[in-house]
């Protein structure tokens, strides 16, 4: 994309969350989901977030995207207070958010055309970006009518086209079946290889964290904070095989493993049923990689 | 044409209504019940409702089709027929048109606004129950014209369940549409324009369908009750309803069972075409 000349110049950001907390409900009957949790997404960095289902993943991204704000702590961009929503940072969302009233075409051109910015510059940007996700053929079919691979990858043109700071995508390629699943991890590892932007990705599966990450920030349980950081040194551009042969993939993969483990066991320990539930997937998992 | 005319469902349907019309046929002309002895159990039961111990309700007092199509012919070229079914759609159509201007907004602000939903919605929610014919007096003494009075209750009919179906439509919009229309830098009326309206649109065809279903009823009814005396069509102003209603009346037996027909055929066409629109109204929705 940095080669092309109807893209506009990325100018990526960075996130800070400092001491962020958030709870839930009335006084009496207060939970807290995120708790004095603190980590940067570093600028033109991939950071993948990686915790167990239910851990407050989703709300750290409602957090970042400014749909709500913490109860205490702050969220910055580039050192501004983050205090609404805001095209700077878009949200690819779980499943998929596409308008389904509105064809392919529309969709991705819903962020100009809503600001009254729909330019001949922006026509073309559009135009490049159908290309750029293999979606010419499909350019006035509803959503409905794609398939899911189709779905994330137009999602992925529509929050591009707005040339966010940072990209936010909430475990986009969830509900995928394995094979599309892979082909959509090589083709957003080379969209994002090619522009560099800052991409915060969230997901609970451990391989597609290190197979995208340049680091990868392992979560606790409720409530959330950040249990460790591990930096994904691993050569670009990545291919799904090179990585399956990788030593030094195996290993991330086993040290990310283990403290989503002794998390695991930290939580069944406390008795809740959700931890009972992980300490079973991540024992699963583990006895395969 | 060619397609519907080698398709099972097509002749499914009219066998269907064939062999419906030949059982009534024969019932009607047997003119006669099974054996009476039949009856003698339930005699008691029988006596106790009413029935006398030579009658018993039979479709032999229903005249035969062949006899509705005989006094069908004969009031097709009576053009009182015709101002019949002119005056019941256009009460049907004027109220079903007012209850959509009216409704359709008044549901998206009850969806869109807490203050308009605090406001508004108590009220609509004691009156909603009241049934549309149940508003027939009041009108007839609130309204200055009886043809208005008619026009207010079939608007009553279709008013609720469009109302009910936009606001339930327009609140079951996910919520992240309007998060990804917000963050892309959407304003509130671009919001309203491009989310809201058509991801209620769907509710808004369903809810037209079955208000428009409700709007025959209730007019065919209205216009019995209020013995069809209208200043626009005078006399023959009465429509179907009232067209049953004088055939009933006079005794022509066949004349009730083709206006009965006729309602079936009108709110069969009204349907119909509420369903084309709605379909070229919402082309996401067949593209599956």
């Amino acid at each position: 994309m940095a080669e092309s000349k109807v893209a506009p110049a990325i100018v990526p950001g960075e996130i800070a969350a400092r001491g962020v907390s958030k709870s839930y409900g009335a006084v009496r009957f207060r939970k807290e989901i995120v708790r004095d949790c603190s980590f940067t997404i570093e600028r033109a960095k991939l950071t993948v977030m990686v915790g167990p289902s239910g851990c407050g993943k989703s709300t750290l991204i409602r957090l970042l995207a400014g749909f709500e704000q913490p109860s205490a702590g702050t969220v910055t961009l580039d050192g501004a207070t983050i205090s609404g929503p805001g095209r700077d940072r878009l949200v690819v969302f779980q499943e998929t958010a596409l308008f389904p009233w509105m064809t392919t075409w529309d969709n991705i051109l819903y962020g100009p055309r809503a600001r009254g910015q729909l330019t001949k510059e922006a026509l073309e940007f559009g135009e490049f970006l159908l290309v750029k996700v293999g979606l010419q053929e499909f350019r006035d079919k509803y959503p409905g009518q794609l398939s899911g691979g189709m779905q994330r990858r137009a999602e992925l043109a529509r929050a591009m086209i707005n040339n966010p700071k940072v990209m936010i995508l909430d475990e986009p390629f969830r509900g995928l079946d394995a094979m599309t699943k892979e082909l959509m991890w090589e083709y957003y590892s080379r969209l994002y290889e090619e522009n560099r932007r800052t991409n915060f990705f969230v997901t609970t599966d451990i391989d597609e964290a290190v197979f995208l990450a340049d680091r990868v920030l392992v979560m606790s349980n409720i409530p959330t904070q950040v249990r460790a950081v591990i930096d994904v040194d691993l050569p670009r551009p990545r291919k799904l095989s090179d990585l399956v042969e990788s030593d030094r993939a195996n290993d991330i993969k086993k040290q990310a493993l283990s403290i989503l483990h002794a998390e695991a066991m930290r939580s069944f320990s406390r008795g809740s049923k959700a931890a009972a539930d992980f300490v079973e997937a991540y024992l699963k998992r583990a006895s395969r990689a | 044409m060619k397609k519907m005319l080698s398709n099972p469902v097509f002749w499914r349907g009219v066998a269907s209504i064939a062999v419906f019309l030949i059982l009534w046929e024969i019932g009607s002309r047997s003119k006669q019940w099974m054996a009476p002895e039949f009856f003698t159990p339930f005699k008691e039961f029988l006596g106790a409702m009413g029935f006398k111990k030579d009658y018993l309700p039979w479709v032999g007092a229903v005249p035969a089709p062949s006899a509705v199509l005989d006094s069908w012919t004969a009031v097709f070229v009576d053009a009182s027929y015709w101002q019949s079914w002119y005056m019941s759609f256009f009460r049907v159509m004027s109220g079903f048109i007012a209850a959509m201007i009216i409704g359709i907004p008044f549901g998206l602000s009850l969806a869109m606004s807490r203050v308009a939903h605090g406001i508004g919605f108590p009220v609509f929610e004691v009156l909603r129950p009241i049934p549309p014919l149940a508003w027939v007096p009041a009108s007839i003494i609130f309204w200055p014209t009886q043809e208005s009075a008619i026009a207010f209750i079939t608007f009553l009919g279709a008013f609720y369940t469009i109302v009910i179906n936009v606001l339930g439509g327009a609140r079951s919009i996910d919520v992240r549409y309007f998060q990804a229309a917000q963050s892309m830098g959407a304003s509130r009326a671009d919001i309203f324009r491009r989310i809201v309206l058509p991801g209620t649109l769907p509710s808004i065809v369903v809810g037209s369908a079955v208000g428009m279903g409700i709007t025959w009823e209730v007019v065919v009814a209205a216009e019995m009750i209020s013995g069809g005396g209208s200043q626009i069509g005078g006399t023959r102003g009465g429509g179907l309803g009232f067209f049953i209603w004088l055939s009933y009346v006079g005794g022509s037996y066949e004349q009730i069972v083709v206006g009965m027909i006729s309602i079936g055929i009108a709110g069969f066409a009204s349907s119909e075409l509420l369903r084309w629109l709605g379909r070229y109204a919402t082309p996401w929705l067949k593209a599956r």
